[in-house]
C-alpha cells in the first residue's frame, strides 16, 4: 500500500493527541454542518422559487424584432434635425416560424419548442366584459412547456376547434362553468363563440384571470393574422443555460430571444445576492476551519519536533515527513466533514419536520460528498505550512529540542 | 581480515572540517581537518571534554550534518556530494543511532519502535522483519514487552529498545552518543554489554561517545578529541 508509513504515523499521532484531535474535529464538524445546512436551505429555497416562477412560463421567449422608424438620409450638404417618436408595435407574426421552429428543435440543450399566437381580446358573457389574452397553442408541444393539464380544476383540457380552456378567476368573473359558451371579441367585428372545455388554476392571478387557451387557427382568425405565430416558447435542459441558449438563438435566427433570467431580472438579482451572501458565509466559515486545522498542526509540529528529528535520523525522508502532516490535515478534513455533514443533514431533517413547512429542502447525498471532498482539500492546504516546517526541520536541531 | 582490506572499511574521514556561522563575523571552526578510519568490527570509544567537537563529529558521521570541507567516505562512498534524499537513504540503511535519551516515539509500541527504520524504508513490515524485531527485542532481554508503550518501560529498558531499533536494519556502523549517560550503573553495564555482543555477532562497527572512563576502557580503541583535533588514537590489547 502506498504511503502506508505516512498513514500509520499520522493516525498514531492523531490518536495520541486525542484531546487536540477531538477539539479540532468538533470545530470542523460545526463549520461543515453550518455550510451544509445553509447550502441545502438556500438551494432548496431558490429551486422552490424558481420552480414556481418557471412553472408558468417558458425558459426562453422568441419574438419578432421590434419595428423601427427608418429615416431617409438627408441630402448631401444639408443638416437634418429629427424628432422621432417610437413606433407603435403592432402584433406581428414571426416570419417563417415553421422553419424557425424546426431549427430550434434541432438545437442542443433545447428540450421543447412551442409556437404560440397570442394577442388581446375581450371575453363577453351577457353584459359582462373582461379583457383577456388569447393564447393559440399547438397543444402537444405547449404541454411540454407548461403542463396545464395537471392544473385543470373543472372539465377537461381539450384544445380543438371551438374549444377553449380558461382560467379559474376568469370563469368566476364571468360566472362560467365547464361546458358553457363564451363569446370572444378580437376587435373589428371578428367574433366567435367557443365552448369552455376546461378551467385551470395555475395559482398566478394574472394568468388565472386572463388566459384563454385556444387552437392556433382560431386565434389567428380572431386576431386577423392568418397562419401566424407571434411567440415561440422554448425550454432548455438546464435552466441556468437559458441565457446562453437565448443568445445563440438570436444569432441563428435574428429574432429577439429573451431568457427567463432577463424577464425576471429582479428575481434573478435577488437570488444571485442571496447565493453570494451564502457563499461568503461559507467561505469565511471554511477559512476559520482551515486556520483551526493549521494552528493545531503547527502546535503539533512544535510538540513533536524531537520525534520528527528521530524519524529523520532513522531514514525518514523530507517528503515522507511532509506527507505525514498533510495526511493529518486531510484526515481532519475528512472526518470533520463527515461528522459535520451528518449533523447538517440532521438539521435539514429537523427543519423539514419541525420548520415552517413553507417548502421542503431536498437532501442530496452529493452535497455530503462535495463537502467531504472540499474539506479534505482544505485540510491538506491548511496543513501545507506546518507540514513544510516539519519537513524542513534540521534533524540535528530537532533531536536536541526539548 | 587485514587492516588494509578496503571492503572492510566502514568509515574514512579525509581532512574533515566543520565551521559554524560560515561567512559571518562569528564564524568558528569546530573541527580542524580530521583524518580517521573505522574498520568493520571496530569497537571504538570517542572521548573528549565538553566542547571538544564530539557531538559535531558524530552528527557529521551520521549524515545529519554536512562538513564545511574535506570528505567523508561511508562504505567507501563519498558522501559530500550526495543530495538530501540519498543521504537520508544511506542514513536509514547503513547507520544505526542510539542517543543519550532513548528517543523512542510514544505513539508506537515497543515492537513498532524497533521496526520503525524498516517501515520508513519499505512500508508495512513483512513477516520475517517482524520476526527479526521480536528476536532483537528478545536479545536485549525484553521478550513479552513487545506491545508495551515506551512510557510503560523503565529507563534501562527504553534504552535497550533503542539499541534494538538501531540494529534492526543491520547497519554497518552503530553510532552511540553517551548511550548510558542517563542510566544507573547496572543498566549502563547491560546496555554496554549489548553493544559488545552485537559488535561480535553482526560485525558492525561501533563508535561510542562517552564521558565514562570505565566504558572507554573496555573498548578496543579510544580516540581522544581535544579542541577539534584528534589528540590520540590508541588501540588496546
Amino acid at each position: 500500500m502506498p504511503m502506508w508509513i505516512e498513514w500509520t504515523i499520522a493516525t498514531k499521532f492523531l490518536h495520541e493527541g486525542k484531546v487536540q484531535s477531538t477539539l479540532i474535529l468538533v470545530g470542523i464538524a460545526v463549520g461543515v454542518a453550518v455550510i451544509v445546512f445553509l447550502t441545502a436551505l438556500i438551494t432548496g429555497l431558490q429551486s422552490n422559487i424558481i420552480n414556481r416562477t418557471l412553472g408558468t412560463q417558458a425558459h426562453i421567449k422568441v419574438q419578432p424584432t421590434e419595428e423601427r422608424n427608418r429615416i431617409l438620409p438627408p441630402a448631401t450638404g444639408s443638416v437634418q434635425l429629427v424628432l422621432e417618436d417610437k413606433r407603435a408595435q403592432r402584433l406581428r407574426s414571426i416570419n417563417n416560424w415553421q422553419q424557425v421552429r424546426d431549427v430550434l428543435d434541432t438545437l442542443p440543450r433545447v428540450t421543447a419548442v412551442s409556437p404560440v399566437i397570442s394577442g388581446p381580446a375581450f371575453a363577453r358573457r351577457g353584459e359582462a366584459l373582461q379583457s383577456v389574452v388569447l393564447v393559440g397553442i399547438d397543444a402537444p408541444r405547449y404541454l411540454r412547456i407548461i403542463p396545464i393539464q395537471n392544473d385543470i380544476v373543472a372539465g377537461v383540457f381539450r384544445i380543438a376547434a371551438g374549444d377553449a380552456v380558461i382560467g379559474k378567476q376568469l370563469a368566476t368573473d364571468l360566472g362560467l362553468r365547464a361546458g358553457d359558451k363564451l363569446r370572444l371579441d378580437g376587435g373589428q367585428q371578428r367574433e366567435s363563440v367557443v365552448n369552455v372545455a376546461g378551467i385551470f388554476e395555475l395559482g398566478v392571478r394574472e394568468l388565472d384571470a386572463r388566459y384563454v387557451y385556444l387552437e392556433m387557427k382560431q386565434v389567428q382568425s380572431l386576431l386577423n393574422l392568418p397562419g401566424a405565430a407571434t411567440i415561440i416558447d422554448v425550454t432548455v435542459d438546464d435552466i441556468f443555460d437559458a441565457q446562453t441558449v437565448a443568445t445563440r438563438i438570436t444569432r441563428l435566427t435574428g429574432l429577439k430571444a429573451e431568457s427567463w433570467m432577463e424577464t425576471n431580472a429582479q428575481l434573478m438579482n435577488a437570488l444571485r445576492s442571496q447565493s453570494l451572501s451564502t457563499q461568503m458565509i461559507s467561505a469565511f466559515v471554511a477559512l476559520s476551519v482551515a486556520l483551526g486545522i493549521a494552528s493545531v498542526l503547527s502546535v503539533s509540529v512544535v510538540q513533536r519536533t524531537r520525534e520528527i528529528g528521530i524519524l529523520r535520523a532513522m531514514g525518514t525522508t523530507r517528503q515522507q515527513m511532509l506527507r505525514v502532516f498533510l495526511v493529518q490535515g486531510a484526515l481532519f478534513g475528512l472526518a470533520g466533514s463527515l461528522l459535520g455533514g451528518l449533523a447538517g443533514y440532521g438539521l435539514v431533517g429537523a427543519f423539514n419536520t419541525f420548520g415552517p413547512k413553507l417548502f421542503y429542502i431536498p437532501v442530496s447525498p452529493w452535497l455530503l460528498v462535495a463537502a467531504a471532498g472540499l474539506a479534505m482539500v482544505t485540510g491538506i492546504i491548511s496543513a501545507a505550512v506546518p507540514a513544510r516546517r516539519a519537513a524542513s526541520l534540521d534533524p540535528v536541531e530537532a533531536i536536541r529540542h526539548v | 581480515m587485514s587492516e588494509h582490506d578496503a571492503s572492510q572499511e566502514v568509515l574514512r574521514l579525509q581532512g574533515l572540517r566543520k565551521s559554524y556561522n560560515v561567512g559571518k563575523p562569528t564564524e568558528v571552526e569546530v573541527l580542524h581537518g580530521l583524518d580517521l578510519r573505522l574498520q568493520r568490527r571496530d569497537f571504538t570509544a570517542l572521548v573528549g571534554a565538553s566542547g571538544s567537537g564530539k557531538s559535531t563529529l558524530l552528527n557529521l558521521i551520521g549524515l545529519l550534518d554536512r562538513p564545511t570541507a574535506g570528505e567523508l567516505f561511508l562504505l567507501a562512498e563519498p558522501t559530500r556530494s550526495m543530495d538530501d534524499a540519498r543521504r537520508t537513504a544511506v542514513r536509514g540503511s547503513a547507520i544505526g543511532f542510539v542517543f543519550q535519551f532513548h528517543h523512542l516515539i510514544q505513539a508506537f509500541t515497543t515492537l513498532e519502535n524497533v521496526l520503525m527504520p524498516l517501515m520508513v524504508a519499505t512500508g508495512k513490515p513483512m513477516r520475517e522483519q517482524i520476526d527479526r524485531g521480536r528476536s532483537l527485542l528478545a536479545q536485549v532481554g525484553l521478550d513479552g514487552l513487545e506491545q508495551r508503550k515506551p512510557d510503560q518501560l523503565s529507563g534501562g529498558q527504553q534504552q535497550r529498545v533503542a539499541v534494538a531499533r538501531a540494529l534492526v536494519t543491520h547497519p554497518a556502523l552503530l553510532l552511540a552518543d553517551e548511550p548510558t549517560g542517563n542510566l544507573d550503573s547496572k543498566s549502563a553495564t547491560e546496555v554496554f554489554q549489548l553493544f559488545r555482543n552485537f559488535n561480535r555477532e553482526f560485525g558492525c562497527a561501533v563508535l561510542l561517545v562517552t564521558h565514562d572512563s570505565r566504558m572507554s576502557d573496555q573498548c578496543d580503541r579510544t580516540i581522544t578529541l581535544v579542541d577539534g583535533n584528534i589528540e590520540s588514537d590508541e588501540a588496546r590489547g
